[in-house]
């Protein structure tokens, strides 16, 4: 074991790279972040005092729009994943932009969204329901966010051919985190926007 | 995103300076840092407690105003468990899990860093508005609504709320840190059966870290929220329930309470084997019963909240898994003494403190024990028989366990052993003082003196024991001195200690003291659960064999600090009254992370 720490992928004990267990280590935690919060969301569900409630301003068909560009999103990552790994530089390049820009989408229809519930009324401060809808899906688009700026990273990493089958690991741990944000939207979608 | 791995070809050399120690990157060096700063922080919240013993001392004092006593017994639990507690036991686990797995570093050395420089700087944002007389003051618990902006219009909770909310990143940082070392970087050969107890338990310990410590910080976003931005998490007139927060809390809280008494645990598994040349009675047992309080001590919250009336079927529930954790924490006991049983006991300060803590623990297990009677609990809550019970959990359970801990390996720190003599007079005053203080407690609360009133009535009998007590808080002070002079003493001019002064029977032992930058010439293979008792040639010779030269150490960096502040400015600035205050620090953040990324040495 020549270096102490991690990013050597060959002397560990579980012949595991280190970085994807302190990732999935990270997950765990997060899982528990997003928890409480849509547990939050469930226990106030139908104890607002004062509208706007939740069917006064939900669009079905505009979220299952974004839902699916947002898992669509999830398949152009394992694509970018598969391109770098083959070394196949202008599929890097084609599927991560593509991946960020349909996570851009998402977040495109959720400040659309964001605005027209404030136009009819719904606020941070309005009721239960505005709070707690707003801080849970607000800091799920946060990290959407983190995701898109990571991803565009990896892809001006990708434009200046510094992203070979050897950075394999740090496109696949992106890939990680993008799939744990679109798990958790889909838990969302249900428990929010379907189970009203 | 950090993948690139900084890694340099010469800095096997120890460096010196201010700037490497801000610039580190060495386990070794950041458990040095986390236990002197916890150290630090021990003296503070220690003369928060002198001053409300002085409040306490007489009836009807007025040494203290309400609300600086406020003040002072929130200060003093916040920083008793979240600057003293949980960072003098990640010291701990920065030092010796490396050197007791047969690794060089953590799996994530600048990470190690950035937790470190978090703690730090979260910890002095909190004791700023100590000096200020701005602190906090609602309790460490924040039970809502009183921490909403209607009821604390004042700074002082928004010091709590973002202070604790830093805190818990870099402990859940530290969590996974610990986690991914103990899973992967372990010598070939150590088994997870095959580990030190105490790296088990510190194991436990992590998980419970990841896992409950974004609970707590849902549940404090929900009061910065509601006091910067106006939302309804706890507003009651929006139809909001406070028990959301009480459930938030101590399903954080719980655990927290495993957090920190589970390296004690483990602390006093190295401490007692040592001490009694025995290998520890029933490893699998102690490892298993670990694993089983870390997993049902997230299912007893409620029993803190037995008093807001959440009906039978809740009580009787939360009642009867309190009584079953105390099987598995019984088996623990048990097997101390079993260990100890027929062993060749050397009394050295260590084995005194392990001892103690043994027999001081089971003291506040048992009144933990009538604490999960529900019917009971409605008698004893709020009183100071919950005040001795988790102080004799605390300091008998956990300082005891951390005083052993400093008197085992601090030899392995410095090269130089602690005086015994002074260890002595340390340990029997403080013995002294911590039984004088918390034991007359139980009588005082059974006799109905409330827990954080800032004064009590001459006609109600207690004062005699009050002042008892409050002679005990100052023999504890004392003693705590004799400690800190025996350790700026020994640093210089303490005996030297060779490698392994104690016998001890694990890899930490088989090294040089102080251990070299890389810790080993070689990775050793184990064979065994004792491999100093068991196989020390063959150790010996694995790490005699081989040179340091060509060992890859990770090079120093400045930018966990630069991260750490920019962290700090991200919740801090919450207090800034404008939106957009807390991007500055989210802009620090993302430019220090990227550089992080990038860094090449």
């Amino acid at each position: 074991m020549s270096h102490a720490a991690a990013a050597d992928a060959h002397h560990t004990s579980t012949g595991l790279p280190t970085w994807k267990i302190g990732f999935w280590t990270f997950i765990g935690s997060e899982s528990l972040f997003f928890g409480t919060l849509i547990s939050t969301y469930m226990v106030y569900k139908g104890r607002s005092l004062v509208g706007p409630y939740p069917p006064d301003v939900f669009s079905i068909p505009l979220t299952t729009l974004s839902t699916f560009v947002l898992l669509m999103s999830s398949l152009l990552m394992v694509l970018a994943l598969n391109a770098v790994q083959r070394g196949d530089r202008r599929g890097s390049i084609l599927w991560l932009f593509g991946t960020a820009f349909f996570g851009a989408i998402f977040l495109g229809c959720q400040a659309y969204e964001f605005t027209h519930f404030y136009h009819v009324g719904l606020t941070l401060q309005t009721n239960l329901f505005g709070s707690s809808f707003f801080i849970l899906t607000g800091f799920h688009g946060a990290h959407v966010m983190v995701g898109i700026v990571w991803l565009l990273i990896l892809w001006v990493m990708a434009l200046r051919g510094q992203l070979g089958p050897q950075d394999a690991l740090k496109v696949e741990i992106a890939g990680l985190y993008w799939h744990f944000v679109d798990v958790v939207w889909i838990a969302i979608f249900t428990l929010v926007y379907l189970l009203q | 995103m950090a993948i690139a791995q900084a890694t340099t070809h010469a800095s096997t050399k120890p460096q010196t300076g201010i700037w490497s120690w801000i610039t580190t990157v060495d386990h070794k060096r950041i458990g040095i840092l986390y236990g002197v700063t916890s150290l630090i922080f021990l003296l503070i919240g220690g003369i928060e407690a002198l001053l409300i013993r002085i409040q306490l001392m007489r009836p009807e004092m007025s040494f203290l105003d309400p609300d600086t006593y406020n003040q002072l017994f929130t200060m003093h639990g916040t920083t008793m468990v979240f600057l003293v507690g949980m960072p003098i036991a990640v010291a701990f686990f920065n030092y010796i899990i490396p050197l007791q797995i047969g690794a060089r570093d953590v799996a994530f050395p600048r990470l190690n860093a950035l937790s470190y420089w978090i703690f730090l700087i979260g910890g002095l944002f909190m004791t700023y508005s100590v000096i200020a007389g701005i602190a906090p003051n609602v309790g460490w618990f924040g039970y809502a609504p009183l921490t909403s902006a209607q009821y604390s219009p004042g700074p002082n909770v928004d010091f709590w709320a973002l202070g604790l909310q830093i805190l818990g990143v870099a402990s859940i940082m530290g969590g996974i840190n610990f986690i991914t070392t103990i899973i992967n970087l372990r010598a070939p050969g150590m088994t997870l059966m095959r580990m030190p107890l105490f790296t088990w338990m510190a194991f436990v310990t992590s998980f419970l870290l990841i896992t409950a410590l974004p609970v707590f910080a849902t549940g404090l976003f929900f009061v910065t929220f509601d006091r910067a931005w106006g939302t309804n998490f706890y507003n009651v007139a929006a139809g909001a329930d406070p028990m959301l927060w009480q459930h938030i809390f101590w399903l954080f809280g719980h655990p927290e309470v495993y957090i920190l008494i589970l390296p004690g645990f483990g602390i006093v598994s190295e401490v007692i084997p040592t001490f009694s040349r025995k290998p520890l009675f029933g490893y699998s047992i102690m490892v298993y019963s670990g694993i089983l309080i870390g997993f049902i001590g997230w299912g007893v919250w409620a029993h803190h909240m037995f008093a807001v009336g959440m009906g039978p079927i809740a009580d009787a529930f939360f009642a009867a898994s309190t009584m079953i954790i105390a099987i598995p924490t019984g088996v623990k006991i048990f097997n101390w003494l079993a260990t100890m049983w027929g062993g060749s006991l050397r009394f050295t300060t260590a084995m005194l403190f392990a001892v103690a803590m043994v027999g001081m623990f089971t003291i506040g297990g048992i009144s933990g024990i009538h604490h999960s009677v529900a019917p009971s609990n409605l008698q004893q809550t709020d009183t100071y028989y919950v005040v001795a019970h988790f102080h004799y959990v605390l300091i008998g359970g956990l300082i005891n366990a951390i005083f052993a801990g400093i008197y085992y390996w601090f030899p392995k720190v410095t090269g130089r052993l602690l005086n015994e003599t002074l260890g002595k007079w340390h340990f029997w005053l403080f013995i002294i003082g911590v039984n004088m203080t918390f034991f007359p407690m139980h009588f005082l609360g059974l006799l109905g003196m409330p827990r954080r009133i800032f004064t009590y009535p001459a006609e109600l009998g207690l004062a005699d024991m009050n002042m008892v007590v409050t002679i005990g808080a100052f023999i504890q002070a004392i003693s705590v001195l004799i400690f800190l002079a025996n350790v700026l003493r020994s640093v210089k001019r303490g005996e030297l200690a060779g490698p392994n002064p104690w016998g001890g029977l694990t890899l930490e032992w088989a090294i040089p003291s102080p251990p070299p930058v890389y810790n080993f010439t070689a990775i050793p293979e184990v064979r065994s659960r004792e491999p100093l008792w068991a196989e020390p040639e063959s150790i010996e010779k694995q790490l005699k064999e081989a040179s340091p030269e060509g060992i890859h150490m990770p090079g120093p960096s400045f930018w966990p600090l630069v991260v750490a502040i920019g962290i700090f400015l991200s919740m801090a600035l919450f207090m800034v009254d404008a939106w957009w205050a807390p991007l500055v620090g989210v802009l620090l953040t993302f430019f220090g992370v990227v550089n992080w990324a990038f860094e090449k040495n």
